[in-house]
């Protein structure tokens, strides 16, 4: 097996150096980084290696940027993926679940870390293992750290205290692998095992980033106890829809499902009931929800744990402790534009004069305290329609006014009676509390109609996708719907027949490698993103229910890309929309080409037997009428003549049919290929008649064709063979002494062109199936031919742009009618008219 | 087999190298050319033996298409017939060659008068008259009428009728002919719609069947 050290940091360590010496060791990549070049694992150079064993150093890496993925376990996926095994290595705190409990250890919120996934998959795990004490002497040796960072790691991580907590922690966690691994290996050989009751955990969360490391403790719980798990959020119609909640939502839901759970939004009006509702449903054994250590002032309703224990006692009910995060908790002020709200403040300011000057005309018949109801009302419309920091400067404009002017002793702001010092209090909280109603209920609106927006728009290239049959009009779509609606260029890319992606527009703007990474893996890519995010455009794959579809490339333009998690989530749905569509129209064509190929199939097989048919009987005739001239040779000289007449007649039938054949075959190969010319009707009428006469003898052909008969344009050779099979059809359903009629006219704008005889008429009630393939009159005949004839006729005219039809002449007979287009024959120079005797050249 | 028959020596070969060496040597009267040869196109021999031969080159193939008849009659070709056909129009074909080749070697002496049908044409007083009866042609009817008698029953391609009647200018305009060929059956033809004498090669060119000046001189 082929061995090679992918990527292995010696830190300049001896021992390590020689620990690798000896094996291939896969050159690194030199990428620019911060000022200075940065090697970094090359991972297309090991994917392109045919080394079967690799050995990355570090697994919880960040990749310098610039590389195609964010982190250096992302690499080994795709390592593992493309079949290569990986013997890598890493420290105890960089596994994703112990990060929280690691942080409060040593007092260092460790950035790099690796999904506990990765580290659940792997097919073994070596713990290296070393007490404290001895770590710490390996280090002072120098065998850790190079000497000059010795002193500052001691300072910091490699206390001894810290140490030993790791090491426990890392024990804990490969004791519980170890525990796993003897569980599977009993599951699978035990031939009888009592299977407990599989346990399924229920975490309750609500919209708040504090409640990721309930979801993380709840993984590490549900990974001990090997127990199935599900997140479930409940959907209230009345919470606060804020961004920033849907956002914490959206980072637990990936939280939950990277570390292995079941991620559920659960609609309900009462958060007690949809919880224990999903939870019967789902045979949930344990409920887990977090308790905050926050206390509760005015607390009217019991705890969430109170109400799910007393409603529903039989479910196992577990409080993980969650610290609260502070900030989220706080009330929001909602930013509003500062150029408004100068105008605002000036309003106010005139609001409040104009209610000055009102109240002192009133004064005089109402009550003061009546009076004082009309600032209030200043007050209120003044927050309700021009938000909160006008609000706010109205009641104390107003507050102002009203003690200045009307209350004694007046033109004072001094306070004489103590009660309106009460007045003034209720003023200001009503002006803010109105006013912050106002603009709460403003930002709803504002996120409603952004969500209407997104919906109707979803909604419309739903619609528009919906009846798309070709990839140009999904192209069109994503140009006309998608680009406007994200401010950005959005550029559909789909594979060919070899999976390579084709940019269907602006190729220049689009990077087909980053684009192909995305669509190969199935993941996205570029800008933003985890991998390859030095391009300049973000790729997401669109993804369908077989397989990938195609890539689609948001280029920003101008506004950088979207990051509201509204905004990704309609562009996930409409890459959704757009895959499925993409699918649909693979398929479609898909359904179709087998739809062609079966017909193609049942007219090749009905072709097949009626060209046996017919192939074979002219053939039988002429074998065995060559055998009668063979043999008796005392034949009279007239017989001789009669026979050798009939092998000729019949080998000219052979010929005919093997012509209409070839004709066909190269009309369906090559599709009706017209060599269009300027010709004359008439020649080419003369021409099948001469070449049919024999067939046709005795019967009377009878042409009339104007002489001033126009040029048309068309195939002369194609419609020569059209009148040949016609004559050729008279011939066969007539009697032999009938009379076969072609006249032709022009009108204004078609050429007509008649072949009609005085025979038995047409055998079929309806003529247009005697222009099917293999139609013919009565379905056993003795008159050969495959009925090839009348479909090859009309295939032409069609062809010609023309049309053709039979009809039931009356009294007897039939007639078939052609229909060309005339179009505008080329100009002729006239000649000069002069006498030719004049005229002496020679 | 039935060449012989009439009492022509035929000579096989089977490639065109072959071809090549025995026209050379024997001076053949007449050569029958298969334009789908092991060795090369047929297309090609008849040019290069069209450079010092002057013998008719009659053409047989299973080739339908037009174009591959307007390239070989292009390349020097006199007639050709396409497979299968039948012997005696074999026959009738090379007989007629043969005949053409004996009147233009002796084309010096030829009569100014050629007939065909009810139609006489004195090419020296450019008269031309059906049936006794004086027919008035333009100047441009009677070139082709005469290029036409000129070819002898050779098929005459719509190339090389119109080079010679109208000039290099107008070789690719067919659709002249088509109009002169209709206003000559027209003034020539009993029946102008299934012509007798002045043929219709579709696609290809035109014919003049029936022409008894080289017998007229004969006899």
């Amino acid at each position: 097996m082929r061995v090679g050290i992918g990527i292995v940091e010696t830190h300049g360590r001896k021992e390590t150096e020689a620990l690798i010496d000896g094996f291939a060791i896969l050159p690194r990549k030199t990428l620019p980084g911060n000022g200075r070049p940065v090697t970094e694992f090359d991972l297309d150079g090991a994917l392109a290696s045919d080394y079967k064993l690799l050995v990355v150093d570090e697994l919880a890496h960040t990749n310098v940027a610039g590389s195609r993925h964010a982190k250096r376990w992302q690499d080994v996926e795709e390592l593992l993926d493309a079949g290569v095994d990986v013997y890598t290595a890493l420290n105890v705190q960089h596994l994703d679940s112990l990060n929280d409990i690691v942080g409060g250890i040593i007092g260092i919120r460790v950035r790099e870390t690796v999904p506990d996934r990765i580290f659940d998959s792997a097919t073994d795990v070596v713990l290296v293992d070393l007490p404290p004490d001895d770590l710490l002497a390996r280090m002072n040796a120098g065998k850790v750290y190079l000497p000059v960072s010795i002193e500052r790691a001691r300072q910091n991580f490699f206390r001894r205290g810290n140490l030993i907590a790791l090491r426990e922690l890392a024990l804990r966690r490969v004791a519980d692998r170890v525990n796993a691994d003897v569980r599977t290996y009993r599951v699978s050989h035990a031939i009888k095992t009592v299977w407990p009751t599989q346990e399924l955990l229920m975490v309750c969360v609500s919209a708040d980033r504090s409640q990721e490391k309930l979801v993380r403790e709840a993984g590490r719980l549900a990974q001990r106890l090997q127990a199935k798990w599900i997140v479930v959020h409940v959907d209230q119609p009345y919470q606060n829809n804020d961004a920033r909640s849907r956002e914490a939502l959206l980072v637990i839901a990936k939280t939950a499902q990277s570390a292995g759970a079941e991620f559920a939004n659960v609609p309900g009006q009462d958060i007690t009931e949809a919880i224990l509702d999903y939870a019967r449903k789902r045979n949930a054994t344990k409920l887990i929800i977090g308790n905050t250590a926050r206390r509760r002032i005015f607390t009217f309703k019991r705890r969430l744990q109170e109400r799910l224990a007393r409603a529903n006692p039989e479910i196992g009910l577990l409080l993980l402790s969650v610290d609260e995060v502070r900030a989220t908790r706080r009330v929001r002020w909602i930013p509003e534009e500062p150029q408004t709200q100068i105008a605002a403040l000036g309003i106010a300011t005139l609001a409040c004069g104009a209610a000055t000057f009102l109240a002192s005309q009133l004064v005089g018949f109402f009550d003061l305290s009546n009076v004082v109801m009309l600032f209030l009302v200043t007050t209120v419309f003044i927050a309700l329609r021009l938000g909160r920091l006008a609000g706010a400067w109205a009641s104390l404009l107003s507050v102002g006014c009203f003690d200045f002017f009307f209350v004694e002793p007046k033109l004072s702001f001094a306070v004489t009676d103590t009660q309106y010092i009460f007045t003034f209090a209720l003023m200001t909280v009503v002006a803010v509390v109105i006013s912050q109603l106002a603009a709460r209920l403003r930002s709803e609106a504002r996120v409603a109609r952004a969500g209407e927006r997104r919906a109707s728009a979803l909604a419309r290239i739903a619609r528009d996708l919906s009846s798309a049959i070709k990839i140009d009009q999904v192209v069109a779509i994503c140009r006309e719907a998608l680009t406007p609606l994200f401010e950005a260029r959005i550029i559909l890319l789909v594979p060919d027949k070899n999976e390579r992606l084709m940019p269907t527009e602006d190729p220049g703007l689009v990077d087909t490698s980053t684009a192909q990474w995305a669509f190969d893996h199935g993941q996205q890519a570029g800008l933003g993103t985890q991998t390859l995010s030095a391009a300049h455009a973000l790729y997401l794959p669109l993804k369908a229910s077989m397989a990938m579809r195609g890539v689609l490339a948001v280029v920003p333009v101008g506004a950088p890309l979207p990051d509201d998690p509204d905004d990704r989530r309609l562009l996930d749905a409409c890459c959704s929309t757009i895959g499925l569509t993409l699918e649909r129209i693979h398929f479609m064509e898909v359904a179709q080409e087998t739809l062609v190929r079966m017909e193609g199939e049942k007219l090749r097989n009905a072709l097949l037997s009626a060209v046996s048919h017919d192939l074979k009987t002219p053939l039988t005739a002429i074998r065995g009428l060559a055998e009668t001239l063979e043999h008796r040779k005392e034949l009279p000289v007239e017989d001789r003549s009669d026979l050798a007449r009939s092998i000729r007649v019949q080998a000219d039938e052979l010929k005919r049919l093997v012509a209409n054949l070839l004709d066909l075959a190269r009309m369906q190969s090559e599709g009706v290929r017209l060599n269009k010319e300027w010709n004359s009707l008439s020649e080419i009428v003369g021409s099948a008649v001469l070449q049919s006469r024999a067939i046709l003898e005795p019967r009377k052909v009878r042409t009339n064709l104007p002489a001033d008969l126009p040029l048309i344009e068309a195939d002369a050779t194609l419609i020569e063979r059209v009148l040949i099979n016609l004559f050729d059809n008279a011939a066969k359903y007539t009697p032999r002494d009938s009379t076969i009629n072609v006249r032709a006219g022009a009108t204004a704008d078609t050429m007509y062109l008649i072949v009609e005889d005085n025979g038995p008429g047409l055998p079929v009630r309806d003529p247009e199936m005697l222009f099917e393939p293999f139609a013919r009159g009565q379905k056993e005949s003795s008159v050969a031919g495959v009925g090839l004839g009348l479909a090859l006729c009309r295939s032409i005219i069609t062809a010609h742009g023309g049309s053709i039809r039979a009809e039931q002449r009356k009294p007897n007979g039939a007639a078939f009618e052609i229909r060309l287009p005339l179009g505008t024959p080329p100009a002729i120079e006239s000649e000069p008219i002069h006498d030719q005797a004049a005229h002496s050249d020679r | 087999m039935a060449l012989e028959k009439e009492g022509m020596n035929v000579f096989e070969t089977a490639t065109a190298e072959e071809a090549r060496l025995n026209a050379g040597s024997r001076k053949p009267d007449l050569m029958i050319v298969d334009l789908g040869l092991p060795d090369g196109d047929g297309k090609t021999l008849i040019r290069e033996v069209r450079g010092w031969m002057s013998a008719p080159v009659l053409v047989l193939s299973a080739r339908e298409q037009e174009t591959e008849k307007v390239e070989a009659l292009d390349a020097g070709a006199d007639d050709y017939l396409v497979k299968p056909f039948g012997v005696p129009e074999l026959l009738a074909r090379v007989r007629a060659q043969l005949r053409r080749a004996g009147t233009v070697s002796n084309g010096g002496a030829a009569s100014p008068v050629a007939k065909f049908g009810s139609v006489t044409i004195n090419l020296a007083t450019h008269e031309v008259a059906r049936a006794g009866i004086p027919v008035h042609l333009t100047p441009n009817e009677f070139r082709l009428l005469t290029a036409l008698v000129r070819g002898h029953g050779k098929v005459l391609t719509h190339r090389q009728l119109l080079m010679e009647v109208w000039g290099p200018g107008y070789s690719e305009r067919a659709h002249y002919l088509r109009i002169y060929m209709a206003q000559l059956r027209q003034k020539l033809e009993e029946e102008p719609s299934q012509p007798q004498h002045l043929l219709t090669e579709l696609q290809v060119g035109y014919r003049l069947s029936g022409l008894e000046a080289a017998e007229a001189r004969h006899s």
